[in-house]
């Protein structure tokens, strides 16, 4: 049980997808102009990771890796070069399906996340995700934990941002600054205090 | 003539894809603590979006528009799986070093922003020539950042010793700060408040 928990505190916390890896900057950067828009898309982000990293690692385990097709005859088979095209594929894919089950079931829901589902597919954190699930070579279990400490993860962090930015329409910056250039210097303090978790240790 | 100019040097300045559309950020901080790195990275990024605005361009009015996203998705991961592999083959402690920042060239909003901005309305020629500018652009920033992490994080430029630390009996201290994740923020966010002071036009 432990071992669960501290791969998702790590991901959480220490190994901040957005802060530590900068990965889904370009979302972490635009949408994170109020909390509300924040939240919401915190919530989209957690449930595709939770659904798309598992799904990778078994689309990996069991065709991809070296080996795997050994049931259908091929022993030495390594397909893993085509890992980038067939992840990309069903994070596109699961988005799609995700959108349209939603739009039937819980409609309320589907207007309310509006254009932040397909702007996922295009989010470097969910492929992020798959790719450093495969690097270190995580099982089911393992990386559905990951996948959900990951979406918390970024949600906590996109939120913290959109909770400055909230509060910096009061200040006065210098003309150049204002909007993006601000708002990365913001990020770095973020990243620079986050580092203060890499020091814990179980 | 002067379209063709504008669509190779437009993305170096004055549409900068990284300080200016803000796209592309994520692969730009990551890999940009050796100028090496920096280097590679823009040379891969220059070929995909490149190519990648070519193929696009050359079958946009044959692609139905409902599934677009996935048709641009396919040409742009096949040319990323190509540079993946070639660096793997050739350059194999680079391809160590970028990690999965190669792989993620894919969902790099460079590649995809110019693809639907660009190349959906304009001819191959053209096209090719805006990838390669945008491909610039997002250079100019990431070799700049690299140089200035490079250069006072570790002393050294493209791995040759230019500021003698002292660890190795030299006078520099090095500012262990720019080999950290933080610092990529700092100077991208000065490069940017300079690049608005200079072109006023821009500011928000």
């Amino acid at each position: 049980m432990s071992h669960y928990f501290m791969i998702f505190f790590n991901s959480v916390f220490i190994d901040n997808i957005a802060l530590t890896f900068f990965l889904g900057m370009c979302t972490f950067i635009a949408v994170s102009k109020k909390v509300d828009t924040a939240l919401m898309l915190s919530a989209a982000v957690i449930v595709v990771e939770v659904i798309t990293v598992p799904v990778n690692n078994l689309l990996y385990v069991f065709l991809l890796k070296k080996g795997a097709l050994a049931w259908a005859g091929y022993p030495n088979l390594d397909l893993s070069f085509l890992g980038l095209i067939c992840y990309i594929g069903v994070i596109a894919a699961i988005v799609q399906i995700l959108e349209m089950a939603l739009d039937k079931y819980f409609p309320a829901l589907y207007n309310a996340l509006g254009i932040f589902l397909p702007l996922i597919t295009v989010n470097c954190a969910i492929l992020g995700a798959a790719l450093f699930m495969v690097e270190r070579d995580y099982n089911v279990a393992e990386s559905t934990v990951y996948g959900a400490g990951v979406g918390v993860g970024f949600g906590l962090a996109i939120c913290l941002l959109a909770g400055i930015r909230e509060k910096l329409s009061y200040s006065d910056v210098p003309k150049g600054l204002r909007g993006v250039g601000v708002t990365f210097i913001i990020v770095g303090l973020m990243a620079m205090s986050f580092r203060a978790f890499s020091g814990l240790q179980f | 003539m002067a379209k063709a100019k504008d669509a190779l040097l437009d993305p170096l300045f004055n549409n900068n894809p990284i300080a200016l559309q803000i796209l592309g950020i994520c692969s730009a901080l990551a890999v940009t603590n050796k100028l090496s790195t920096a280097l590679t990275m823009t040379i891969a990024v220059t070929l995909v979006t490149s190519c990648s605005n070519a193929a696009i361009s050359a079958i946009r009015n044959h692609i139905p528009n409902s599934i677009r996203i996935i048709v641009q998705m396919t040409i742009i991961a096949t040319l990323v799986i190509i540079i993946d592999q070639m660096l793997k083959a050739y350059l194999y402690e680079m391809s160590k070093a970028l990690s999965v920042y190669v792989g993620l060239i894919i969902t790099n909003c460079i590649v995809m922003g110019r693809a639907e901005a660009f190349a959906m309305k304009n001819p191959v020629g053209l096209s090719f020539l805006d990838g390669v500018g945008n491909g610039l652009g997002y250079g100019v920033v990431l070799l700049a950042v690299g140089f200035v992490r490079e250069l006072f994080g570790s002393g050294k430029l493209f791995g040759v010793t230019i500021l003698n630390t002292v660890n190795d009996g030299g006078w520099y201290v090095t500012n262990g700060l720019m080999l950290l994740a933080p610092s990529a923020f700092f100077l991208i966010g000065f490069i940017i408040w300079g690049l608005r002071t200079w072109k006023p036009e821009l500011q928000e």
